[in-house]
């Protein structure tokens, strides 16, 4: 139910690669900027506006779902016009500044919270031709690299208020995002070892041809990777249960408490693109990029030619945009599924998990993953028994977990049954 | 095309340097050095060098600069903090200033640049090149620069243990 509308943001990213692909490359600089912004203004800006969009319905819906009450259900169709009578309120709110705050930056620092995360959506490849050209060589190290641009404008809009929460919001974020950096980075490493590229795009091509292909089982050391990144982008991104930096139980609203209006949206915005762009890197490392478990697609864009533009060509970048949403909404949901699941640590707890935990496992692992990469040949028979043991692993992983939801579904109609009949108007 | 982006990137960086040093709040002073640099990392950018770009946003920008307003804000407010140079300072401000200007201005005009745009071909970074140069051609330099940050580490390590004894003793 909650990812029936991952179609829409698709359509949106997909509406502005396809005036790339019509224009192509042409020859005065000016009509390149002209299609480059176009590009941006249609496609990106869109993007970012649908993904925050969903991201807040989706994810009171799953809360709801999770703590077995409705959710929204009163702007449209199961609550999905929640979002925009939501942003039209904000729109309208007074737009309060604190006496004491510092103007200048309190103004500033929810734009510089959201920019860096709008540019780190630019180099995500969505498919096979929809990449924003010129693809960066090092489109890797540049989404990391500029979405630690965030963290400054979280700290400026905790500094800038004047407020004790607020500070205390913003101190939490600076240590909290400069110990989960390393394992953040070191895990990448781990890939990058295995691998030996930071180009998104080529890590992407690396990849297809089916499950069997994707890093997560390429070696065991990158599959750990994973789960030491997928832990770390939630700190990173201040996500449940990393939330300390606005955590409303004891901090107001943390970093965001004096703000209102169109700049606290602005914060909200940024948050749910961040987890956007990390489950897109979470996607192009560990799942494969576009590419579905079959490798259908693959197969399919190899046989298209490329000399010229053909409906076939935007059909398949179509379907494998699709796929790669498809990927990034589930890794969306699991980090809401975590958030609405488990308690809050405390401060040093965080830090201690990071420094204590996170940090040594993966250094382990890039070590190992450097060693596996010396000792292990391509296509040799040890690495094929690990990829068919760790796919195995996963096959039996999602089993269960289809067995659970299963078991749950069938559970919950029953007691959903005796507790419902809501009354009409308290939702 | 590049030389419109190269002066509107220059002016940012050299319009955010300049905040920085007549600035009197150090909260503000470290939001303009923050355009500053990335005024250099755009720089890097333009000129293809995009490794560099994001070393210089990931080390600079998401670190340094992190670290410096995170000290601030642990330190002192705003409100009571303003900064103002005494005699001693501005003098060594501006012996150190020229100093470093006249070494630059040399450095300048001794070395030999190439242009490189976007546009060169084979304007890429692979990874086993990048990892060749730091631990083959530029060992020394690495293995210094380590070396530094290590002391440092120690350094910070040891001054923060030795104030948490005094307190302790008290």
């Amino acid at each position: 139910m909650v990812f029936a509308l991952f179609a829409t943001v698709s359509a949106d990213a997909g509406a502005g690669a396809v005036l790339r692909l019509i224009a192509g490359d042409h020859p005065n600089w000016l009509v390149r900027i002209g299609w480059d912004l176009t590009i941006i203004a249609f496609g990106f800006m869109a993007l970012a506006s649908v993904v925050g969009f969903i991201g807040i319905w989706a994810e009171r819906k799953v809360a709801g779902r999770i703590q077995h009450r409705h959710g929204p259900n009163r702007v449209g169709p199961i609550g999905l016009l929640q979002s925009l009578a939501d942003g039209i309120k904000l729109a309208t709110k007074e737009d309060l500044m604190p006496r004491g705050a510092d103007g200048w930056l309190f103004k500033l620092a929810p734009y510089l919270a959201f920019a860096p995360v709008f540019a780190a959506l630019l180099a995500i490849p969505f498919g096979p031709e929809l990449i924003f050209e010129p693809a960066l060589s090092a489109g890797l190290f540049w989404m990391i690299a500029i979405l630690s641009v965030e963290v400054i404008g979280v700290i400026l809009a905790g500094w800038s208020s004047n407020n004790k929460w607020s500070i205390y919001g913003a101190i939490r974020e600076a240590c909290q995002l400069i110990s989960y950096e390393i394992p953040l980075g070191l895990s990448i490493l781990v890939v990058v070892v295995a691998t030996g590229t930071l180009d998104l795009l080529q890590l992407s091509r690396m990849q297809q041809g089916g499950a069997g292909h994707w890093l997560i089982f390429h070696q065991p050391f990158v599959a750990l990777a994973f789960i030491v990144f997928f832990v770390a982008s939630l700190a990173a991104n201040k996500r449940a249960p990393f939330d300390l930096p606005e955590s409303d139980s004891e901090l107001v609203a943390g970093y965001h408490t004096e703000y209102s209006g169109l700049r606290f949206s602005l914060f909200y915005l940024a948050e749910y693109n961040a987890m956007f762009v990390m489950s897109a890197i979470m996607a192009v490392l560990f799942l494969g990029g576009w590419d579905d478990p079959f490798g259908l697609i693959s197969r399919w864009s190899a046989r298209i030619s490329r000399e010229h533009l053909s409906l076939e060509l935007l059909a398949v970048n179509a379907v494998a945009l699709s796929m790669f949403m498809l990927k990034a909404s589930l890794i969306i949901f699991v980090q809401m599924w975590v958030r609405w699941t488990l308690p809050r640590p405390r401060i040093d707890q965080v830090l201690h998990a990071c420094l204590k935990v996170l940090l040594p496992m993966s250094l382990v692992l890039l070590i190992g993953s450097a060693v596996w990469e010396l000792l292990v040949t391509e296509g040799s028979l040890a690495e094929r028994i690990t990829q068919w043991v760790l796919v195995g692993i996963a096959a039996v992983l999602i089993g269960l977990l289809g067995l659970m939801l299963l078991q749950a579904f069938v559970e919950g109609r029953g007691s959903q049954k005796r507790l419902s009949e809501p009354s009409r108007l308290g939702a | 095309m590049e030389a419109i982006l190269f002066y509107i990137f220059a002016t940012l960086t050299v319009a955010g340097a300049i905040g920085v040093v007549t600035s009197r709040n150090i909260v503000r002073a470290a939001v303009q050095l923050l355009l500053a640099l990335l005024g250099v990392g755009a720089l890097y950018f333009l000129l293809a060098a995009e490794f560099l770009a994001a070393v210089q946003l990931v080390i600079y920008v998401g670190g340094t600069l992190i670290l410096i307003i995170f000290g601030v804000m642990l330190t002192a407010r705003a409100s009571s903090q303003k900064l103002q140079p005494s005699r001693t300072e501005r003098i060594a401000a501006i012996v150190s200033a020229v100093a470093l200007l006249a070494v630059l201005v040399v450095a300048i005009f001794e070395a030999n640049f190439h242009m490189r745009t976007a546009s060169t071909p084979g304007a890429t970074y692979p990874v086993r090149a990048l990892g060749q140069a730091l631990l083959g051609d530029y060992l020394l330099p690495f293995e210094l620069a380590s070396l530094l940050l290590l002391a440092v580490m120690i350094g910070a390590a040891y001054l923060a243990k030795k104030r948490a004894a005094d307190k302790d003793s008290q």
